[in-house]
C-alpha cells in the first residue's frame, strides 16, 4: 500500500468516526429532541430585535419581511430593522414600503459587507434578545417563539434554527436539501454536546448581552457568523439548537453560485479555524476544540485527498492506455471481459466505502425524520451524494489555496453573481 | 435542555473502539472474499491439472489412433482466463504467499500444456503456434506492460496461438530450467522465444505477426483459419 492509500483509509477513518460520534449521541439523547408541531404560548414575550441586512435583494427582501410580520409574536415586542447595504438595484424603494408599519425601521448605509449592517444595526438595539434574517430567508411563523423557549435556560446564549431549502427547483437546489436536511440532525447533537461552531445568518437568535460583552461582529473572513460563533465558545457562552424552529432559505441555483458561495464558506472556515487555532485540543473548551473543529479540518483534508486519489487513478489510466495504444493502436478489438464476478473489486477500501456513504446516509436520514416525521429515501439523496463526490474538491482546494494566499471570498461578489444572473 | 460542556473522554474512546469495530468487519469481508477467490482458483488449476494429466494419459495410451479427441480436449481458453484472474490477483489481492504459490502452480500447468501441445501439434498436424513470454515486474522492464498487451492482441486475432508467459522472478526449478534452456537474462526482458528463436526487446506486433505467420504457418487470421483447423487427420 503506497502513502496515499495510507491517507484515504486514515481519513475514512475518522470521517466514520464522526458520524459514529454523531450517532451515538443521537441514540443516547434522542428522547431530548424537542419537535412541537401545535402552536405554544410562552409565559411571557421578552423584547426581540430582528436585524434585515441586504444588498442587492430587490426581488426577496420583501417576502422577507413580510415572513416576519406574520411571525407569530407580540407585535409590540418585535422589532425590524431593514439596513440597505448600499444596494444598487431597486431594493431601497421596496423596502420603504414597509416604512408605514410601527415596528419597523429601515436605514441605507454605504456599502461596507454585511458585518458592517450588522453592527450598525447592534448600536441602536435596545431589546434584550437580537437576530439576523438575511434577505434571502423566510421564517416559519412559530419560529420565534419556538425558538424564545430555549433562553428559559439561564445559561443559554445563543439558538440556532432548522435551516431548509425553500422550494428546490433543480438538481443542485435538490442536492443541497438533502444536504441541510443532513446538517439539521448533525447541529441537534453538537448542541447537545455544546459544540456548535456556527450560529447561522439566518434567524439566529442571540442575547444582546453577548455583543455587549464581546463586542460587534467582525469581518471575519466573509463568515462572521462562524466568528461570533467561536468567539462565544471560547468564552464558554452556550448555544442552543432548536430543530422544530423552521427557517426556509433560498439556495444557489447553479453550479456556478453554489461554487462562490462554498468558497466563501470554506474559506471562512478555514481562516477563522486559523484565528482561533488556540482552541484546538483544550480540554476545556471541550466538543468544539476536540470534535468539531477538527471534523471540519478531516472533512476538509479527506476531500482533497479524495481528489487527489481520482486524480491519481486518472493518470495511471491515461498512462495505462497511451501504452496501449502505442502497442496495438486505435483500432485494437480487445475482447470484453464477460461478467465474472472474480473481477469484482473486494479490497477493504470498497467496504470501508460502503461504510462510510452508510453512515452519511443514515444521519441524512436522521436528519430528514427530525423534520418530516419519518425516514423518507429521494433522489435528492443521490444528487447530493453525487454532486458533492465531483464538485466539493474544486472548491475546496481553491479555498485552501485562497486561505494560504490570504485571497478573500467576496460576498459581494456571490450577490453581484446572482443579481446578473435572474 | 442539558448541554455536555465537559470533555467526555470516555464518549471518544468508545466511538472509537466501535469505528475499529466497523473497520475490522470491512477487512475481514474483504479477507474473506479474497480467499474465497484464491480457492475458487485452486479449484480451476486442479482442475487444469487433472485435464492435462488426463491428455498425456489418453495421448499415451491411444498413441497416434485419436488425434481428434485430443486436439478437443485442448484447454486454451481456461488457460487464459486463470492467466488473467492471477494476474488480477496479484495486482489486487498482492503478493501473498498464496498469490504467489498459485503462480507457481500456474508456470507448471503452463510448461506440461506447452509439452503436451507442442507433441500433438506435430504429431496430428493441427495448426497451433507457440509463444514463450517471459517478463519480470513494471520496476524492471518498462517494456513489459506494452509487450503483454502486443501478445493479448496477436492471441485474439489468432486463437491458435499459445502463449505462455513466464515471470523472471519465478522461484521455480521448471521455470529456471526453461530460462537456462532459452539463455534468457533478466536485463534483456521482455524476451520473446518463437519456434526455439529468442527475440529480446520490445516486439511490435507487425514484427511478431510476421514472425508469427512465417515460422508457423499461421497464414490467414481468424474467418478462414477457423475452416482450416476443422479439417483434421
Amino acid at each position: 500500500m503506497n502513502i496515499l492509500s495510507w491517507i484515504i483509509y486514515i481519513l475514512t477513518f475518522l470521517s466514520v468516526y464522526v458520524q459514529v460520534f454523531f450517532l451515538i449521541t443521537f441514540i443516547e439523547r434522542r428522547k431530548h429532541i424537542l419537535i412541537r408541531d401545535k402552536r405554544i404560548e410562552l409565559k411571557e414575550y421578552p423584547g426581540v430585535t430582528v436585524i434585515v441586512p441586504c444588498y442587492n435583494e430587490e426581488k426577496t427582501i420583501a417576502g422577507t419581511i413580510n415572513s416576519l410580520l406574520d411571525l407569530d409574536y407580540p407585535k409590540d415586542k418585535l422589532r425590524i430593522m431593514v439596513i440597505d447595504d448600499g444596494s444598487i438595484d431597486n431594493t431601497w424603494e421596496v423596502i420603504q414600503e414597509f416604512e408605514k408599519f410601527d415596528n419597523i425601521e429601515i436605514f441605507k448605509k454605504e456599502n461596507g459587507g454585511k458585518y458592517t449592517a450588522l453592527n450598525f444595526a447592534l448600536g441602536k438595539v435596545t431589546t434584550p434578545f437580537l437576530g439576523c434574517l438575511d434577505a434571502d430567508s423566510f421564517v416559519d411563523s412559530q419560529a420565534l417563539k419556538r425558538i424564545m423557549t430555549y433562553f428559559d435556560e439561564k445559561d443559554t446564549m445563543a439558538v440556532a434554527p432548522s435551516i431548509i431549502v425553500d422550494k428546490p427547483k433543480n438538481i443542485i437546489q435538490g442536492a443541497q436539501k438533502a444536504e441541510y436536511d443532513m446538517a439539521i440532525y448533525n447541529k441537534k447533537m453538537l448542541a447537545f454536546l455544546g459544540g456548535i461552531h456556527v450560529t447561522p445568518g439566518p434567524f439566529s437568535i442571540f442575547r444582546k448581552k453577548v455583543f455587549d460583552d464581546l463586542g460587534p461582529y467582525r469581518h471575519a473572513h466573509n463568515t462572521e457568523d462562524q466568528e461570533i460563533a467561536l468567539r462565544m465558545q471560547e468564552n464558554h457562552y452556550t448555544i442552543e439548537h432548536c430543530p422544530d424552529a423552521y427557517v426556509y432559505t433560498s439556495v444557489p441555483n447553479s453550479v456556478k453560485k453554489l461554487y462562490r458561495q462554498r468558497l466563501r464558506w470554506i474559506y471562512g472556515f478555514v481562516r477563522n479555524a486559523m484565528d482561533y487555532r488556540r482552541l484546538f485540543f483544550k480540554k476545556r473548551y471541550g466538543t468544539l476544540a476536540f470534535f468539531t473543529l477538527p471534523s471540519g479540518i478531516i472533512s476538509v483534508l479527506s476531500v482533497v485527498f479524495l481528489f487527489a486519489m481520482i486524480v491519481y487513478n486518472f493518470i495511471n489510466f491515461v498512462i495505462h492506455k497511451i501504452v496501449e495504444i502505442s502497442a496495438v493502436g486505435f483500432h485494437s478489438s480487445f475482447v470484453s471481459m464477460h461478467f465474472d464476478f472474480f473481477f469484482f473489486n473486494t479490497k477493504t477500501i470498497v467496504f470501508v466505502s460502503i461504510i462510510l456513504y452508510t453512515s452519511v446516509l443514515t444521519s441524512l436520514l436522521l436528519g430528514r425524520r427530525m423534520l418530516e416525521g419519518k425516514f423518507r429515501i429521494s433522489f435528492d439523496i443521490f444528487y447530493f451524494m453525487i454532486i458533492y463526490s465531483l464538485i466539493a474538491p474544486f472548491w475546496v482546494l481553491k479555498a485552501l489555496i485562497n486561505a494560504t494566499r490570504d485571497k478573500e471570498s467576496s460576498w459581494i461578489l456571490e450577490r453581484e453573481v446572482k443579481t446578473v444572473k435572474q | 435542555m442539558q448541554t455536555q460542556k465537559q470533555f467526555d473522554w470516555k464518549r471518544y474512546v468508545i466511538v472509537f473502539f466501535i469505528t475499529m469495530g466497523l473497520f475490522l468487519t470491512a477487512f475481514y469481508i474483504s479477507d474473506y472474499f479474497s480467499s474465497k477467490k484464491l480457492n475458487q482458483l485452486q479449484g480451476i488449476q486442479d482442475k487444469i491439472s487433472i485435464d492435462i494429466l488426463s491428455s498425456e494419459t489418453q495421448y499415451s495410451l491411444l498413441s497416434e489412433l485419436s488425434c481428434k479427441n485430443i486436439s478437443d480436449s485442448t484447454l486454451s481458453s481456461e488457460m487464459s482466463e486463470l492467466g488473467n484472474k492471477l494476474e488480477w490477483s496479484q495486482k489486487n489481492i498482492g503478493n501473498t504467499d498464496e498469490v504467489n504459490y498459485l503462480r507457481k502452480y500456474y508456470s507448471l500447468l503452463e510448461i506440461k500444456d506447452y509439452l503436451l501441445m507442442k507433441k500433438i501439434s506435430s504429431r496430428c498436424g493441427v495448426k497451433s503456434a507457440f509463444v514463450l513470454y517471459f517478463y519480470t515486474t513494471a520496476q524492471n522492464c518498462s517494456e513489459c506492460e506494452k509487450q503483454g498487451i502486443v501478445l493479448s492482441s496477436l492471441r485474439e486475432r489468432y486463437p491458435e496461438l499459445r502463449v505462455y508467459s513466464f515471470d523472471f522472478s519465478t522461484d521455480l526449478s521448471a521455470v529456471k530450467a526453461m530460462l537456462d534452456i532459452y539463455k534468457i537474462k533478466d536485463t534483456a526482458l521482455p524476451a520473446v522465444v518463437i519456434d526455439d528463436e529468442r527475440l529480446t526487446g520490445f516486439q511490435s506486433v507487425e514484427a511478431l505477426e510476421s514472425r508469427i505467420k512465417q515460422s508457423f504457418k499461421l497464414q490467414e487470421p481468424i474467418t478462414t483459419t477457423k475452416k482450416a483447423t476443422s479439417v483434421k487427420k
